[in-house]
């Protein structure tokens, strides 16, 4: 049950002609002593996919979660380098964390709805944002942000029932919706599918595609065959550093690296 | 001879039983090693010493307890048979007082006896002592026949594992209900007296009646002493010392469970959360009167500063001081389930830009809703029992007023004084502690049902 791709492989010339939405440099990320992220440099295109894949603990997610600040929460962690998101540098004194959450959302390995109904989950950003004026403008952010997470069909019927009601799958695409309801400019997905069966697996990786259109997205996946199905680009990583970056096409078919073509092949991780 | 050393036998006993059961098992282990379970022992060892430890034990001190309860009443019948002619003719109040000075006699010989009883109460030494002796000897062969029986038992693959955990859940259940019928006992004293209360004073003069002043004419020619048995003003104390009470207690105790759960760092929580709970562990009565010597007096002083009239006792200071007490509870629960609340839901929201603030008031506090209304009910049943600090500092007066600055009193404040000194059982002025009892007790069982009942309505909002 693969999924057709729908992006026109590039040549690496159009790559590095390309803008970065990210641009990381020199990013390296402490747990307490411990470093988990050594000198990361890779820089992730507007409007594409990047996958992030690598053996467990290797230190996707802590990457993931810098792009957003989400490592701000946890007390022992700590940040050096940087990150700049158009151009600016989203760990300056200046920049507003909650503002910056805005533009980058994030959708978590496991769903967390919040244990509210459907409508409120989806409304729940927006209108902390200030994006809501009424009700009208309410019902439309939640009709169109269910649409685009192609779950409108399934619970236009209920959509005061609590979110934590729906199924696995569903449940995902809720926070999805969620995620696109406060109009980011990029989705951070932490192994959205890892819960999930093969079939609501297809679905999310479906949306992610059409997703990109508007939005720029990275994710970390265990999946080889995801990675290769959903991404344009990607970054492997091994022990805190990036071994390999580049287009999935490229490095799925001819890996520039040994550890690379070891992973990809399943002979070790 | 006494009880000590019986208790030391059977616990010897018992020790010995365990290793005898021990061994016997060890004894039994197959000589090669099989994985067959017909060839391995069917329990450890332990397992083995244990079944005879508990048989040697269990039925031995259950016959040490019966004795000890039935033993006063068969030397009472031997004594009544001892007596002879000498008990012909008394009555049954006569009989007993003549009895309880041979007992007296026979435990001292200092007690003075009429000379004619001398030879009874030789001879009721001599009964004590055989039955003493008997009593042992029976209970102690108890131990040695369980001892005996039991280890006979042991085999290769006797389910000594299985039977160990049958005798320990039976131990279990017992033990489960007698906190189940200690409650069930005492509702139901309290319902017959109760009974007996509203036989005497009528349920509607009890449940509206506005004055309330028990004191009862103990004759029939003293003044100034109709007891009236209207209960309302005590509970509208009750009522409004415990509302000043959660007023207090509510806010800070929530404020302060949402700083420690959401906003203190790990270094201040783990000193300040465990010196929060201290102020759980403080007597009451420390409460009181430092709620009877420093806050009604402030309060008091104050009051003149803003031309306020606060008498010296007043609801306002107990009730100050009671929220104080009662912070802990709402506090330490409180911060229990907000914390129990899943980080990933804390996590969806700061990734969809919200602000800690946010987040606790939109995501955390809802969530934690159940836990925290059944924490505030908790601390309320608490606040409407509390006794000690309204005793000193709101005064024993039954007003009937909504005026926080002046003295009232509460329910358990007028179980206490009605109960304080010397009492006829079934006057009226003591049945209706009873009576408040029993009303408080149905108050709080219905602030307890209704806590469970939003707890479990709300239960699997989040998982
Ligand atoms: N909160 C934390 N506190 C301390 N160390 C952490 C924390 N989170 C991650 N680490 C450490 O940082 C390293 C990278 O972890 P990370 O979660 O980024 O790995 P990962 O690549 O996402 O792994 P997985 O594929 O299993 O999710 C690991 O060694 C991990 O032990
Ligand atoms: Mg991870």
């Amino acid at each position: 049950m693969s999924v057709q791709k729908t992006g026109v492989p590039m040549s690496e010339k159009q790559i590095s002609s390309q803008v970065g939405k990210f641009t990381s440099r020199g990013v390296d990320v402490y747990y307490g002593d411990k470093q988990a992220l050594f000198g990361i440099d890779i820089d992730i295109m507007e409007n594409k996919v990047t996958s992030l894949i690598g053996p467990s603990g290797c230190g996707k997610s802590t990457f993931l979660r810098c792009l957003n600040r989400m490592n701000d929460v946890i007390d022992i962690c700590r940040f050096e380098g940087e990150i700049l998101l158009d151009g600016q540098d989203i760990y300056a004194s200046e920049i507003d964390v909650v503002e910056l959450r805005a533009r980058v959302g994030m959708v978590f390995q496991k769903p967390n709805p919040f244990p509210k109904s459907i409508y409120e989950n989806i409304v729940y950003g927006p209108r902390i944002h200030g994006m809501i004026d009424g009700r009208s403008d309410a019902d439309e952010i939640v009709e169109t942000s269910l649409k685009r997470a192609g779950l409108w069909n399934e619970v236009k019927d209920r959509l005061n029932e609590p979110g934590t009601g729906l199924s696995g799958g569903q449940q995902q695409r809720l926070c999805i919706a969620r995620a696109i309801a406060v109009n980011p400019e990029v989705i951070l997905m932490d192994e959205p599918c890892s819960a999930l069966d093969p079939i609501a697996t297809a679905i999310i990786e479906e949306l992610i595609d059409e997703l990109k259109e508007n939005f720029t997205i990275v994710i970390v996946t265990h999946s080889m065959q995801q990675a290769a199905r959903v991404s344009q680009n990607t970054a492997f990583f091994h022990l805190g550093k990036i071994i390999e970056f580049g287009e999935t096409d490229q490095i799925f078919t001819n890996p520039r690296n040994q550890q690379t073509q070891d992973y990809i092949t399943g002979r070790y991780g | 001879m006494s009880y000590l050393t019986l208790f030391a036998f059977l616990i010897c006993t018992i020790i010995i039983g365990y290793f005898i059961g021990n061994r016997r098992a060890v004894g039994m282990r197959p000589a090669v090693k099989s994985k067959l379970p017909e060839n391995k022992l069917h329990s450890l060892p332990g397992f083995h010493g244990t079944y005879v430890a508990l048989w040697c034990g269990i039925p031995s001190l259950l016959l040490l307890f019966a004795w000890l309860f039935l033993e006063p009443s068969i030397l009472s019948a031997m004594l009544g048979n001892a007596l002879g002619d000498a008990g012909i003719g008394l009555s049954q109040d006569q009989l007993e007082l003549l009895k309880g000075s041979i007992r007296r006699a026979a435990q001292n010989s200092q007690n003075p006896i009429d000379d004619t009883l001398l030879p009874v109460v030789e001879s009721y030494k001599n009964i004590v002592n055989s039955t003493g002796i008997g009593g042992m000897v029976v209970i102690g062969c108890g131990a040695i026949i369980g001892l005996y029986f039991s280890q006979k038992k042991i085999a290769q693959r006797f389910a000594a594992r299985h039977r160990v955990e049958k005798i320990f859940s039976i131990i279990m259940l017992l033990s489960s209900l007698v906190a189940v019928l200690t409650t069930f006992g005492v509702v139901v004293s309290l319902i017959f007296e109760t009974i007996r209360f509203f036989g005497m004073v009528s349920f509607t003069e009890f449940l509206f009646g506005l004055h309330w002043s028990p004191q009862i004419a103990l004759r029939d020619d003293q003044v100034a002493s109709s007891g009236s048995f209207g209960a309302v003003p005590i509970f509208a104390g009750t009522l409004l010392i415990t509302a000043i009470a959660m007023v207090i207690a509510v806010p800070i105790g929530l404020f302060s469970a949402i700083y420690m759960s959401e906003y203190a760092s790990p270094r201040f929580r783990s000193w300040a959360k465990p010196l929060l709970e201290i102020l759980a562990g403080i007597p009451t009565v420390v409460y009181g009167f430092f709620a009877a010597l420093s806050v009604a007096p402030m309060l008091r002083n104050w009051g003149v500063d803003f031309g306020l009239e606060i008498s010296s006792e007043s609801a306002l200071a107990a009730g100050v001081v009671m929220g104080v007490m009662i912070i802990p509870f709402v506090s330490s629960l409180s911060d229990d389930v907000i914390n129990a609340v899943p980080q990933s839901l804390r996590d969806g929201s700061y990734a969809l830009g919200a602000t800690r603030g946010e987040t606790i008031k939109l995501v955390l506090l809802p969530a934690a809703l159940p836990g925290i209304v059944s924490s505030v009910l908790l601390a309320t049943s608490r606040a409407i029992g509390e006794t000690m600090i309204v005793v000193m500092a709101a005064g024993l007066a039954a007003n009937l007023t909504a005026n926080p600055f002046q003295a009232v009193t509460t329910v358990t404040v007028q179980i206490l004084t009605l109960l304080v000194g010397d009492q006829e059982f079934d006057s009226p002025k003591t049945l209706a502690a009873f009576a408040l009892g029993f009303v408080l007790f149905i108050i709080t069982l219905c602030l307890n049902i209704l806590a469970l009942k939003i707890v479990n309505k709300y239960r699997e909002k989040y998982d």
